[in-house]
């Protein structure tokens, strides 16, 4: 698997020095800007094919932004997000069909997601529909494929989302992303919203369907145990900017940034008996309106420096597929 | 750990239905624990399992007019809550008994300043040697460890941040020095290093005010760092009770033990995690035997007839299962 990633071929998103600033704007009639909410600030990651990126932070750190720009739902201020090498934002006609049927969501709330007049197989049906010319027998094949590797009883399509759960509503959310055969799927906080017992059964379900066929996630979560459960490699953001990314196992057996370890330090363990190395930051994450210069997690790091309210630090490569994004190392 | 201490709180046999029409929802079917000074109790289960119903029947202000409590009673230091009036239940909140809610933006009122509603607070609590009220509200903001609480004291919520806005909940709950505090998931809309702290502060003012806590939760994480014992509740009832670390490390009943192994760790890689597959019942349609039966692993014959009482385990450990009677504990 990792060696399969490994080869140079041009993986399926590359995302360069991708920045979002949303302007403010005081005045009602004469808008001025004031400032520049600095969402994304300048970010660059890979998916493989078949791989699963985890994005972890806290809100407000831009994650959902990031996800934003990679669905085309906002216009980058900068940067570029290629998808088999062609910029997604430059789309347009057929490519861009093409590319709708590609690049597929699953939200965190499948109460809002799913409309709630149309019939389960309606919902399925219509990301076909609207991308692909598919003839009525071969809507209802691939309708009954699809209810059929969420692992929903076929039943399910003549029914309304009301009739289902949290997990099953995740379940046909799921299932309408997988409809048009995507390449990739954004899981944005994809079982934050379900119970405790019901969040294991899509856990494995998600890493069913990417073992049966090529499927990459981005997964934005901010829960640490459900992002190493799923992530093959996870990248760790503050403020916009990504303060550490690396193989899954390697961040979690070593996390290097200081805001990685205090995120990691806050995630309390299920085990009464677990070491308690806490390292309560102080302070809140501040604003991203127009931000220090210098390194944007020094006001609350605990082995702040001199330079790092000057300095941003560079992106260091520490061990391979390791990098981390501070003047300590 | 708070083990000699005496009882301040014990709830017996405590029903709250709710009248829908759909049917009478049973939320708190027969639940039943005790709750002693300094002492932390968890309360854990799914969304829907009665623990929020069970919070709210405490204080009474379960949602009107479906809301009511049927049976049972809460022995707030010795005396019957449920057989006070509603004048009466206002003397008891805040002073004897405080609850804080999961999300600071509906708790705090968004057109009154952070010190109107400190201040209304404290007006209804006991009067204290002339020291003017504002002082005191000061004093109950800076006790969270709010920065600058007078200027913080004239701030609308909105101006505040998630975890600054529960604080101020915080500062309001504990203002008329309660000794129970209920706290219902109140880091669930707060960042992880923002919970971290929040979680610290609560041990800290109960550390001071030797303060009874029942912390409703769904997350272990937060029950092995904050409990000292742990009540698992599915379905309306209380299907298991121990010392937290008796529960962990040794789970009892089937639900328990399942609902623990499904959990994702964040040390050690796991390639499968082990899964619940179904749901719980609905709560105006349960089963008359075992409510997990549907979903057990061990399930047999009798478990779909009868319910299964509650059986000693260890101390202070009990759960509601046959298959404990069954097989006697190891220890």
């Amino acid at each position: 698997m990792l060696e399969d990633r490994t080869i140079a071929v041009e993986p399926l998103i590359r995302v360069e020095n991708l920045a979002k600033h949303f302007p403010v704007t005081r005045g009602v009639l004469i808008g001025r800007t004031t400032g520049q909410v600095k969402a994304v600030d300048g970010i660059s990651f890979t998916i493989g094919r078949q791989e699963t990126l985890g994005l972890v932070g806290e809100s407000g750190c831009g994650k959902t932004t990031t996800s934003r720009l990679l669905l085309r739902l906002e216009q980058p201020t900068a940067g570029r997000v290629l998808l088999d090498g062609q910029d997604v934002h430059a789309l347009r006609g057929a490519d861009l069909s093409r590319y709708h049927t590609r690049v597929q969501a699953v939200f965190q709330d499948p109460w809002s997601s799913l409309n709630p007049r149309l019939r389960v197989r309606e919902t399925i049906a219509e990301a076909l529909v609207v991308n692909r010319r598919v003839t009525r027998s071969g809507k209802l094949e691939r309708v009954e494929e699809v209810l059929h590797q969420v692992g929903l009883p076929l039943s399910a399509g003549a029914r309304y989302p009301h009739e289902f759960s949290g997990g099953q509503r995740q379940r046909i959310a799921l299932a309408s992303a997988l409809a048009a055969k995507p390449e990739l799927i954004v899981l944005d906080e994809p079982v934050s919203a379900l119970d405790v017992s019901i969040r294991a059964q899509i856990m494995n379900l998600l890493k069913d369907l990417q073992a049966r066929q090529p499927l990459s996630f981005l997964l934005v979560a901010h829960n640490l145990a459900t992002v190493r459960y799923i992530a093959h490699r996870t990248a760790v953001m503050y403020l916009g900017r990504i303060v550490e990314h690396a193989d899954t196992e390697s961040l979690y057996r070593r996390p290097l940034h200081p805001y990685t370890k205090a995120l990691f330090a806050a995630a309390l363990p299920a085990d009464p008996d677990a070491p308690r190395d806490d390292m309560i930051l102080s302070g809140e994450v501040p604003s991203p309106i127009d931000p220090s210069p210098g390194c944007h997690f020094h006001p609350r790091c605990p082995f702040a420096m001199e330079q790092c309210a000057r300095v941003a630090p560079e992106l260091k490569t520490i061990e391979p597929g390791h990098v981390v994004s501070c003047h300590l190392y | 750990m708070a083990a000699g201490a005496p009882v301040v709180l014990e709830v017996r046999d405590l029903r709250a239905y709710l009248y829908t029409r759909w049917g009478v929802v049973r939320a708190v079917d027969g639940v039943s624990f005790a709750l002693r000074e300094g002492e932390t109790l968890g309360l854990v289960g799914e969304s829907g399992c009665g623990k929020t119903m069970t919070g709210l029947s405490l204080v009474r202000l379960l949602p009107e007019p479906a809301g009511r409590i049927v049976d049972g009673q809460v022995l707030l230091e010795g005396e019957d809550l449920l057989t006070k009036s509603e004048p009466e239940m206002r003397y008891v909140r805040g002073r004897r008994m405080s609850m804080i809610l999961q999300d600071p933006q509906t708790s705090l009122n968004p057109v009154f300043t952070i010190g109107d509603q400190i201040l209304e607070a404290l007006r209804q609590g006991r009067a204290d040697g002339g020291r003017s009220l504002v002082a005191r509200a000061e004093d109950a903001l800076r006790r969270v460890k709010v920065a600058a609480p007078e200027q913080r004291m004239r701030a609308y919520p909105h101006q505040m941040s998630g975890g600054m806005k529960q604080r101020v909940v915080g500062a309001i709950a504990v203002a008329g020095e309660p000794r129970v505090l209920i706290a219902d998931e109140p880091t669930t809309a707060l960042d992880v290093t923002i919970q971290l702290q929040y979680l610290a502060l609560l041990k800290e003012i109960q550390a001071r005010t030797r303060l009874a806590m029942l912390f409703i939760t769904h997350d272990f994480g937060i029950v092995a760092r904050m409990c000292d014992r742990v009540a698992v509740m599915y379905a309306g009832r209380i299907v298991e009770t121990g010392p937290t670390r008796a529960l962990f490390r040794a789970p009892r009943h089937p639900y328990t033990e399942a609902l623990m192994a499904s959990v994702p760790r964040m040390e050690g890689a796991v390639t499968r995690l082990p899964s619940i597959e179904g749901q719980p019942p609905p709560l105006h349609d349960l089963p008359t035997g075992c409510r997990f039966a549907d979903r057990c692993a061990y399930v047999d014959d009798r478990c779909r007839r009868e319910y299964p009482p509650t059986m000693a385990i260890g101390p202070a450990h009990e759960a509601a299962c046959w298959r404990i009677e069954r097989s006697p504990s190891s220890r």
